[in-house]
């Protein structure tokens, strides 16, 4: 076990600056997941941990140790690609023996340790098959075998969940992180997919355009977000903001309800809401309309759980209310959080 | 309707078989015509009155003797296969690596040296001959096989860098970039999978190179010019044509047993043959 650290890190690609300055570290045994969407740099940055790309300048450690000048081969790592990766021309049995070869283990030893793997991720039937022969989620168990037989010190997964289809993913991520818990090994985490990353990680670290903008536990980076990027990023739908007295004014579309549903001992701040369009989802009511005092120009959703019966009609104005600490507040200009304070206007 | 189909099934078929026996006919065909011609009697072979598919006068060995007794065929042989064993091993030596580097390391630069060298490759050999006289002869090759194996590889090596560049380039980078972080180096990730992934290239290498030295004709007869260095394309005609008389036989022995290697090793890898040829005209 190891942990991964990166000092003030960047990557600069021709003009493009692709990480930028990212100060991380990882504690022991750790799921650390990267979120952010697509550009970001997160994969650039789990590169540049497993040694396939160069940082332009920083540092690596892992373990403790400086690793810029180390190739991938020594820094004991395992990294699952998004492709999976997989030797094509090699039986699954032989794809998984591979690093264990590569470092001259015994053969003996290489085939314990082989069904070791294989029964860990129930692929033992598979172990005389070529991966063309296996389905995605087979291959992406095959791809995790061949990952943690030889016992790395640090995980490395970009997106090993994109390529299954929705109803795989749901059993791979649980899969995922039982296999995760189990070793205990730290574990590094690419996806923009925000329903794993929150599903998975033990923290996250939210990026954009390079940098970290936010690094915290799921919950803290979903109910305090440090900026209007973390809060427009993550939750679908994600947060909504509306201007108010120089600042801007977030809350998430679940924590607006009718003012009727809360018991009236809590400190709550409330709304006029006017309500454009009903969709009845099955499990939610998404509400489409705006605030009609504060901010009538601005469309917001409401996200009603099915428990709520209040019977809402289009083109109506109902009181709605959230409590005092649901709502966030930020900076117009820089976007980063700021005090709460009281909302002014006619509420 | 399900006997219509039936029928319909049956004509297709016998459609299909009509249509590929034609055509394995029409490839067969010039290997039966120099079978044949082979154990012909001259006399036979040329009385415009017999069937030449069939043998008039008995069968002779005469046409066998000529070549194996009279000519210095079984040492062109040797020379050939010499001479082209050494530049297919060179050929791989060279554009194996080079082609990988030109796909893998050198970015959008090695798109364009490789395009670039490709281009040389259509610079006639009748042209390039002239500068590479002068190469041969202030090296003292004049005469000697050596000579070949140093010319033909200026003509193999751009088309198969540029051809191996196509097949590792179809070849996913995470493929290799696993194998590094699995504990290879660069150079061992390349030899251990991704060299395994790209047999039909190497094949597609080695029976284009091998081809090319059989039949080269030009530089064969230029740079060589004593019986016993003679290669199977420069020998068989110098010696079984002499003025205007034609020794069909033994000419005909002579490309049979040239041929029919080549013809087998093709045979066996065809599938992976056009593989090499098609890779990267659709994304596999």
């Amino acid at each position: 076990m190891a942990t991964v650290e990166t000092k003030n890190i960047r990557k600069v690609f021709q003009e493009h600056t692709a990480v930028d300055g990212v100060d991380l570290q990882t504690r022991e045994g750790e799921f650390l997941v990267l979120l952010g969407p697509s550009g970001c740099g997160k994969t650039t940055l789990l590169r540049m941990i497993a040694g396939l790309e160069r940082q332009t300048s920083g540092d690596i450690l892992i373990g403790g140790r400086v690793v810029n000048e180390m190739p991938p081969r020594e820094r004991k790592i395992a990294m699952v690609f998004q492709s999976y990766a997989l030797y094509p021309h090699m039986t699954v049995a032989k794809n998984i023996a591979f690093p264990l070869k590569a470092q001259g283990a015994e053969p003996k030893t290489i085939d314990a340790r082989v069904k070791t793997a294989a029964s860990m991720f129930g692929i033992e039937r598979l172990l005389q098959r070529k991966p063309r022969q296996l389905s995605g989620g087979e291959r992406q168990r095959v791809a995790l075998a061949r990952a943690m037989v030889r016992e790395p010190d640090v995980f490395l997964l970009d997106e090993p969940l994109s390529n299954l289809d929705a109803k795989l993913r749901h059993m791979a991520r649980d899969e995922l992180q039982q296999f995760q818990r189990r070793l205990k090994t730290t574990t590094v985490y690419v996806t923009h997919d925000q329903v794993e990353a929150m599903g998975l990680g033990d923290r996250i670290a939210v990026m954009s355009a390079g940098k970290v903008r936010q690094l915290g536990r799921p919950q803290e980076v979903y109910d305090d977000p440090a900026d209007t990027f973390v809060a427009g990023f993550l939750g679908s739908p994600p947060m909504q903001f509306f201007e108010n007295d120089g600042a801007l004014v977030g809350f998430r579309a679940e924590n607006l309800l009718p003012k009727a549903v809360y018991s009236s001992n809590e400190p709550l701040v409330s709304f006029w809401y006017r309500v454009t369009r009903v969709e009845d989802l099955g499990a939610d009511r998404l509400l489409y309309g705006s605030l009609r005092d504060l901010a009538p120009d601005t469309k917001m959703i409401v996200n009603l759980p099915s428990t709520i019966h209040v019977p809402l009609t289009p083109g109506e104005a109902y009181e709605f209310a959230c409590k005092v600490n649901d709502l966030k507040f930020f900076d117009p200009k820089t976007g980063l959080r700021i005090p709460s304070r009281p909302l002014r206007g006619k509420a | 309707m399900a006997t219509g189909q039936a029928l319909h099934g049956a004509g297709g078929k016998v459609a299909n078989f009509g249509i590929i026996a034609a055509f394995a006919a029409f490839a067969a065909f010039p290997f039966a015509w120099m079978l044949i011609t082979t154990f012909k009697r001259t006399g036979d072979l040329l009385d415009p009155n017999h069937n030449p598919f069939l043998y008039s006068q008995p069968p002779t060995l005469e046409n066998l003797r000529v070549l194996f007794n009279d000519t210095l065929f079984v040492r062109w042989a040797g020379n050939t296969m010499f001479i082209g064993v050494l530049v297919v091993l060179i050929t791989l030596l060279i554009a194996v690596p080079a082609g990988y580097s030109l796909a893998r390391l050198t970015g959008a630069i090695g798109e364009q040296l490789g395009v670039a060298m490709f281009l040389t490759y259509l610079v006639p050999p009748t042209i390039l001959f002239i500068p590479l006289s002068r190469v041969v002869s202030i090296l003292h090759l004049q005469d000697s096989p050596w000579a070949l194996v140093l010319v033909y590889p200026s003509f193999t090596i751009p088309f198969c860098t540029w051809l191996m560049m196509g097949f590792f380039k179809v070849i996913p980078k995470d493929v290799e970039e696993a194998a590094m972080i699995d504990g290879l180096s660069r150079f061992g990730a390349f030899v251990r999978v991704i060299l395994p992934m790209s047999i039909a290239g190497l094949l597609t290498v080695v029976i284009f190179t091998f081809t090319l030295v059989l039949q080269e004709f030009v530089y064969a007869l230029t740079f060589i010019s004593s019986a016993k260095n003679f290669t199977v394309s420069v020998g068989v005609p110098s010696f079984l044509v002499r003025g205007d008389v034609y020794f069909w036989g033994s000419l005909m022995a002579a490309c049979f047993i040239a041929s029919v290697p080549i013809a087998f090793l093709y045979n066996l890898f065809v599938d992976r043959f056009i593989a090499g040829f098609t890779v990267g005209a659709v994304k596999g």
